[in-house]
């Protein structure tokens, strides 16, 4: 479903985030994309959102180039794809319940239906109990579950996380990706960029390692190795 | 179905956002009352200051003094050509019998003014002219001094010429202070706006990237710029509507002599500028402040 051939990102500046990548993502996958800083992982999800556009190459989508796209189809290209990141942007002035329930309404969903779905998916992430709470009365790991049920709400067929965990305990690392496990089970497909490498050896799902903008491995069931000495 | 849910949640989340950014809020409706009262007193005493000299224009005249053989039915023939002139506005005809009886008037009943004239009076018919402006008050008096009936003429032409550079002075001066205030309310105004709308530009980021439109974003921004602007615009209104009528009174009290406008048609004009112009700038301000940050 997800298509990247031969693309390059080179930035303004003379970085250079991505050079001649190919790989193709199947749909109900789970795919940690591992390397040091700068390798070029979030160039990659940035790329899939259409925040960057790349110097070279093609993106596909469910057949679909993302690169041609109208700015107008924009939106509509992001509702497809729920997206978490490290630092959870959560919208501070608004409760557990709102932020979740934003993303429905962003897409204009009757008030009937964001009633009926978002407590479903407060819910399955665990954070049932905090509708009124505003983010910063909740703690990192009940943070990010909120971001997880924003993300997740409108059933994206993919689910992007740029280093879910990073700012996470161990132990609530794990819960978290307990859950992603089990958006994936329901066949959401999965890229996350992760350093953490206990995460990624334990789940045995499959690994591209990026170094300096190129993919130097791509396993399946593998382990975080970079592979680099 | 989904447009009326739009239309729902938009209305809802720009009376939200007033709510949850209290402090934000009333610092913006704040600054726009105080921006906009300013402009708005200035627009008073400009116009003020134009209908002080419109008055003092109007009191303009003209004296015209007829030759002292004229016969009366002349004299007053005489009305049709000073009408004729370009720029007369009106003229009072007086005649030596009233002349005496002003002069009368003034030195009281005590003396008799005919009698230590020696029983003859000196005056001669007069016209007093007003012209419709300053400006035209010159070119009347050298038309009328042509005429033949005409024994001599009196302006007050020093005055004239003052008052003519003082209308001029207080036009541009109106319209330059007028133009400065506007500009410096409109600065104030939207960097305010901007101000607002900067602290909340992660929020936008994560509405962009939970796939909301630009249209979904922009809108209650849009709602609630206009609504501070809104609010912001009815406080200086109501300061300058009963600010002006305590002031007016206080004037007329003080210094009666000093014309002032209590026309309450010119104050409603001001006020409903005030008002649509607070709440555009509130809106299209917060439009334009919000663009900025929809580029992600």
């Amino acid at each position: 479903m997800i298509q990247f051939f031969n693309v390059t990102k080179k930035f303004d500046n003379g970085t250079l985030g991505l050079e001649n990548i190919s790989v193709s993502i199947n749909r109900g996958e789970f795919v940690f994309l591992v390397g040091p800083s700068g390798a070029g992982k979030s160039t990659f999800t940035r790329l899939l959102i259409r925040e960057l556009l790349p110097t070279n190459g093609q993106i596909m989508l469910d057949g679909k180039s993302i690169i041609r796209m109208k700015s107008k189809e924009i939106p509509d290209l992001r509702r497809k794809i729920g997206f978490v990141f490290q630092d959870f942007r959560l919208l501070q002035d608004r409760t557990v319940y709102e932020n979740a329930a934003f993303a429905l309404e962003a897409v204009g969903t009757p008030i009937s239906e964001v009633k009926k779905r978002v407590p479903a998916v407060l819910e399955m992430v665990g954070i049932g109990d905090k509708y009124d709470c505003f983010p910063e009365e909740l703690s990192g790991g009940e943070q990010q579950r909120v971001a997880i049920a924003r993300a997740i709400v409108n059933n994206p067929s993919i689910l992007l996380a740029d280093e879910p965990t990073g700012n996470l305990d161990p132990d609530t690392s794990l819960e978290i990706m307990k859950i992603i496990n089990d958006i994936n089970k329901r066949g959401t497909t999965i890229i996350m960029a992760t350093h953490d490498s206990e995460i990624v050896n334990k789940m045995r799902k499959r690994v591209i390692v990026l170094n300096k903008g190129a993919i130097i491995k791509d396993e399946l069931k593998g382990g975080y190795d970079y592979g680099i000495q | 179905m989904a447009f009326s849910s739009y239309i729902r949640y938009t209305f809802r989340d720009a009376f939200r956002s007033i709510g949850r950014h209290k402090g934000m809020a009333f610092a913006s409706v704040l600054t726009i009352a105080i921006s906009l009262f300013i402009l708005g007193s200035t627009l008073l005493l400009v116009l003020n200051s134009q209908y002080l000299v419109s008055t003092m224009e109007s009191q303009l005249e003209i004296n015209v003094f007829l030759q002292s053989d004229i016969d009366r039915k002349d004299a007053l023939a005489f009305q049709k050509e000073i009408e004729k002139i370009p720029g007369f506005q009106s003229l009072e005809f007086i005649s030596k019998e009233d002349a005496l009886d002003i002069m009368q008037d003034r030195f009281g009943k005590d003396t008799d003014i005919l009698k230590s004239l020696g029983g003859v009076n000196p005056f001669p018919d007069s016209y007093r002219i007003k012209a419709q402006s300053s400006e035209k008050v010159a070119s009347i008096a050298a038309e009328v001094e042509q005429f033949s009936e005409v024994e001599s003429i009196r302006y007050g032409k020093e005055l004239v010429d003052k008052l003519l550079a003082f209308t001029v002075w207080v036009k541009n001066a109106g319209l330059a202070i007028i133009i400065g205030m506007l500009i410096a309310g409109l600065f104030l105004i939207t960097t305010t706006i901007r101000l607002t709308v900067f602290t909340r530009k992660k929020e936008i980021s994560i509405m962009k990237y939970v796939g909301a439109t630009n249209w979904f974003i922009r809108f209650p921004f849009f709602l609630e710029g206009m609504l501070i602007g809104f609010l912001g615009a009815v406080i200086a209104g109501l300061i300058i509507y009963f600010g002006y009528g305590v002031t007016i009174q206080y004037v007329i009290k003080s210094v009666p002599f000093l014309p002032v406008m209590a026309d309450s048609d010119a104050l409603y004009r001001i006020l409903a500028v005030l008002i649509i112009g607070g709440t555009a700038i509130g809106a299209i301000g917060s439009v334009i402040a919000v663009r900025k940050y929809l580029k992600v």
